[in-house]
């Protein structure tokens, strides 16, 4: 029962995030409906910023996938929609940026950190000997003389 | 070299900590969006006027042949930051020789009308946006929002938001910096 009550209370949380997109904005033809909508998750809405305008309530989210349904209609590209979008409201509108000159540092830095990570655990791999010590490992010279010398500082052993 | 490894989370703190504290001051807004429209032409509108309003629409090219600077102020009789920021726009209007540009923002030209009449008109042309599709070509994310047009014809500044207050200050500065 109090199962059956937390599941309940846990579908409605989800649905309130739901389906912004209203009935009447929705084509008759759903090729380009879901079209529509692949694009709409893509592009973020400027008054909310954090939320794609397909899940948006606000009023230019609205106007926007009416307006990216309109040119679909119309037979652009969706492309020709994005190339759109970017002229008026900049990259930003993108979730996500084009690989670009000013966008080269977003892209390629998490590779060059990577990179930078995998030289040091190289480095530190190969200073390590090669074998581990084992039964057949002996000390050298100078290490048995200061063994020795520790030895007989420490008479408590 | 071995002690200088020892030094590294002293320096990674002081690097997070610099960038915390440059995110933190200078009364930056992480949410203002740059506009692509700065330097840029005004996009070609062409904006009929408000039905029952004496106040001419505009096109762009009427915009490009006006004199001076010019304030594009998109605005609704529904937004009460609009109401807050004209007259503030209306003496700067006055005050210093700027043509204002109205942008109705998707308003019924009756409640615009009589919005008009009861605070003023100070605009030399308003143009009707009903459908909001001159909003969009703006880039605007909400109203009102002002934009500074140079003499040229050429989008200088984005104002999103009054101009009232710590705004006004703020668009002040943006007006200068234009004018010089």
């Amino acid at each position: 029962m109090i199962r059956a009550g937390i599941l309940a209370l846990g579908i409605a949380a989800l649905s309130t995030a739901a389906f912004a997109v209203e009935p009447d904005e929705v084509l008759s033809d759903p090729v380009l409906e879901d079209r529509a909508r692949a694009i709409s998750a893509n592009v973020r809405c400027v008054v909310c910023q954090n939320e794609p305008i397909d899940s948006s309530n606000a009023g230019v989210a609205r106007d926007l996938r009416v307006l990216i349904r309109e040119r679909l209609v119309a037979g652009d590209t969706d492309q020709e929609i994005y190339d759109f979008l970017v002229l008026r409201y900049g990259d930003f509108v993108l979730f996500k940026p084009p690989f670009k000159p000013s966008t080269y540092a977003l892209w390629l830095s998490p590779f060059a950190i990577l990179l930078i990570g995998g030289v040091a655990v190289a480095v530190s791999l190969s200073r390590r000997p090669r074998k581990p010590a084992s039964k057949d490992t002996h000390l050298s010279a100078e290490e048995e003389t200061d063994l020795a010398k520790l030895m007989k500082e420490d008479t408590s052993l | 070299m071995k002690r200088l490894l020892f030094a590294l989370p002293l320096l990674l703190a002081l690097i997070i900590g610099g960038f915390a504290i440059w995110g933190l001051s200078g009364g930056r807004d992480p949410s203002a969006l740059p506009s692509v429209l700065i330097s840029q032409p005004v996009p070609q509108l062409d904006l009929g006027p408000v039905e029952g309003v004496a106040t001419p629409g505009f096109t762009t090219d009427d915009l490009v042949e006006m004199d001076g600077i010019k304030l594009l102020n998109v605005f609704a009789s529904w937004c009460g930051p609009c109401r807050a920021e004209h007259p503030n726009l209306t003496r700067l209007g006055a005050e210093e020789g700027l043509t204002l540009i109205g942008v109705n923002y998707k308003d019924k030209p009756e409640a615009a009308a009589k919005w008009l009449d009861e605070l003023g008109n100070p605009y030399a042309a308003i143009g009707s946006d009903f459908s909001g599709r001159a909003g969009i070509d703006l880039g605007i994310s909400g109203v009102p929002e002002t934009f500074i047009i140079d003499a040229e014809g050429v989008i200088r500044h984005r104002f999103a938001g009054p101009v009232v207050g710590d705004g006004l200050r703020r668009f002040m500065e943006a007006l200068d910096e234009v004018r010089q």
